[in-house]
């Protein structure tokens, strides 16, 4: 063996050649394609933000994993995201702007990782945010953009799941379960512990239908059909829901839709509807993002606002796999 | 007719109770059982893996579905993988053991040198519980034998699984605490749950079934 020096990169990290740049530049092209014609302007904003930023939008930063010092003793931090650097841009570029605000980006953004988990360091995101169009009517919208930009992608088999991330808080308040008790309920619904789940829900001591609903809704998902068992006690969300079905039919994308009630998003601004997206070909998700109608008043004018954000790899990933079967 | 749901199926003393579970669902193990070499049964739909990489298949969707131990999900929690159902068999005890001669090691380490050192494979686990009941501990991860590590003399105490507590007995190890029970788990890929949700939903239904 040659005496090489291996000069080697964080894990998460990777160097691109031009093959796969070639696939990626003309994948990201389509996306943008699609995002444009939809009235989607494209935005930068910059990699590094003041950690206040991230921590005023929300109280973990967003999950920023890489902070450092500039010469003025401030802590900076790479962000974890793109939808808190555009809560920001809009609040302070677009103050008196008429609204609604269509606005895409492509952006590197760069989270911790357990080492060889295999996951991202730094990824390529790509997605939308669209700015004051409040309720089901945005939420909508941007579902049938991005499963429509999938499509010119090539992709034929994606779904968008939609849920809502205040549903089972709702629920718990719903059936009185004392405050005190909902961290641990939360908790395991968070890790996907299901058992771990319904052995809690059981030592709450609650009627067999209160009991069965708490146990059994992070397992409602599917059609529209969904929706039905869980009217009573969250009726507010499902109506939420269901007008996005009717939306989303008159757009004619219902049969790209699985309703989701078991949906959570880890991230803290999400106010209502969450949503992730998925291929057959990929086992994570493509990509996701939800409602955040309190983010942008937080710096500045109140805005109801909604955006999805996808991992262009994982697309790109679910693209090669598409071409291999047609 | 879509294909299969792929699963993942764990290695050692949990296979034999999950290929009877497989059985009973009416799901082909034969090949699986004829054949201890083979790891990949496409036909079927099975995979056959160690129960500590059973999360790993799953979690990056080479499998839709696993069976394996509540301790592996313990272990790495950082698995995204939808835990679903507890099978009920497999059951084990997490627990603290000492070698019989020393019944009070873990409290006169503590006192007289601050830290109780610790020897285990589960070094997640046995670090939270010792963090837990507010104990410092110094855990030293070994990949077989702990029973070893007390009697040689790298350890004062182990965090073992141990079903019948014979290997404990054996090497003259005593149970001191219980940290935990485990039992198999039903675990599966969350972009499963979602594009296959009917396929997971009836599958899980029957196993409920069968289990009464």
């Amino acid at each position: 063996m040659t005496n090489r020096a291996i000069h080697r990169i964080p894990p998460g990290t990777r160097d691109v050649l031009p093959d796969e740049m070639r696939e990626l530049r003309a994948l990201t092209e389509t996306l943008r394609g699609s995002f444009e014609d939809a009235g989607y302007g494209e935005v930068w904003t910059p990699a590094l933000e003041y950690e206040d930023v991230l921590r005023t939008a929300d109280a973990n930063a967003a999950g920023a994993g890489y902070r450092l010092f500039d010469d003025q003793g401030r802590v900076l931090a790479l962000r974890s995201d793109m939808t808190i650097p555009i809560a920001r841009l809009v609040a302070t570029r677009y103050r008196d702007a008429p609204v609604p605000l269509r606005l895409c980006y492509f952006a590197h953004a760069y989270r911790a990782v357990e080492e060889r988990s295999g996951q991202a360091r730094e990824f390529l995101q790509g997605g939308i945010e669209l700015v004051g169009s409040p309720g089901p009517a945005g939420d909508a919208e941007v579902i049938a953009l991005v499963i429509q930009a999938l499509d010119s992608a090539g992709l034929g088999r994606h779904r968008i799941g939609i849920g809502d991330g205040s549903l089972y808080r709702t629920l718990l308040a719903t059936f009185e379960v004392p405050e005190e008790r909902h961290l641990p309920l939360l908790e395991f619904l968070s890790r996907r512990d299901l058992v771990g789940l319904e052995a809690e829900v059981a030592k709450l001591g609650l009627p067999d239908t209160a009991r069965d609903l708490l146990t059994r809704l992070p397992t409602l998902r599917g059609g529209p059909e969904v929706l039905g068992r869980a009217d009573g006690p969250v009726a507010e969300a499902v109506e939420n829901l269901r007008a996005c079905d009717e939306l989303l039919a008159e757009r004619g994308a219902t049969d790209r839709v699985i309703f989701d009630l078991g949906l959570v998003r880890e991230l803290g601004y999400y106010t209502g509807a969450v949503f992730e997206v998925y291929d057959p070909a990929v086992g994570f998700a493509l990509g996701g993002g939800g409602r955040y109608d309190d983010l942008i008043g937080r710096f500045g004018e109140p805005q109801a606002a909604c955006g999805i954000a996808l991992d262009v790899q994982r697309v790109h990933a679910a693209q090669a796999a598409e071409e291999a079967i047609s | 007719m879509s294909a299969p749901l792929t699963i993942a199926l764990p290695r050692g003393a949990l296979l034999e109770p999950t290929l009877d579970l497989l059985d009973r669902l009416e799901i082909d193990t034969s090949e699986v059982r004829s054949n201890e070499r083979k790891l990949l049964f496409a036909e079927a739909g099975l995979v056959t893996v160690r129960p500590s990489d059973v999360p790993t298949y799953v979690e990056h969707g080479a499998a839709d579905i696993g069976v394996t131990g509540k301790d592996v999900l313990l272990e790495r929690p950082e698995r995204e993988v939808y835990e679903l159902l507890d099978l009920g068999y497999g059951e084990c005890r997490m627990v603290v053991a000492t070698r019989a001669a020393d019944d009070d090691i873990v409290e006169s380490s503590l006192r007289r040198l601050g830290r109780v050192r610790i020897a285990t494979k589960y070094p997640r686990i046995a670090a939270g519980y010792f963090a837990e009941t507010g104990r410092q501990a110094e855990i030293v991860e070994v990949k077989g034998s702990v029973e070893l590590a007390p009697l040689a003399g790298l350890a004062d105490a182990i965090v073992d699984l141990t079903a019948t507590g014979r290997t404990l007995v054996e090497n003259d190890l005593v149970e001191r605490e219980q940290i935990t029970v485990c039992t198999a788990r039903l675990v599966a890929n969350p972009v499963a749950h979602k594009l296959r949700a009917q396929d997971i939903d009836s599958l899980i239904e029957r196993i409920r079934e069968a289990a009464q």
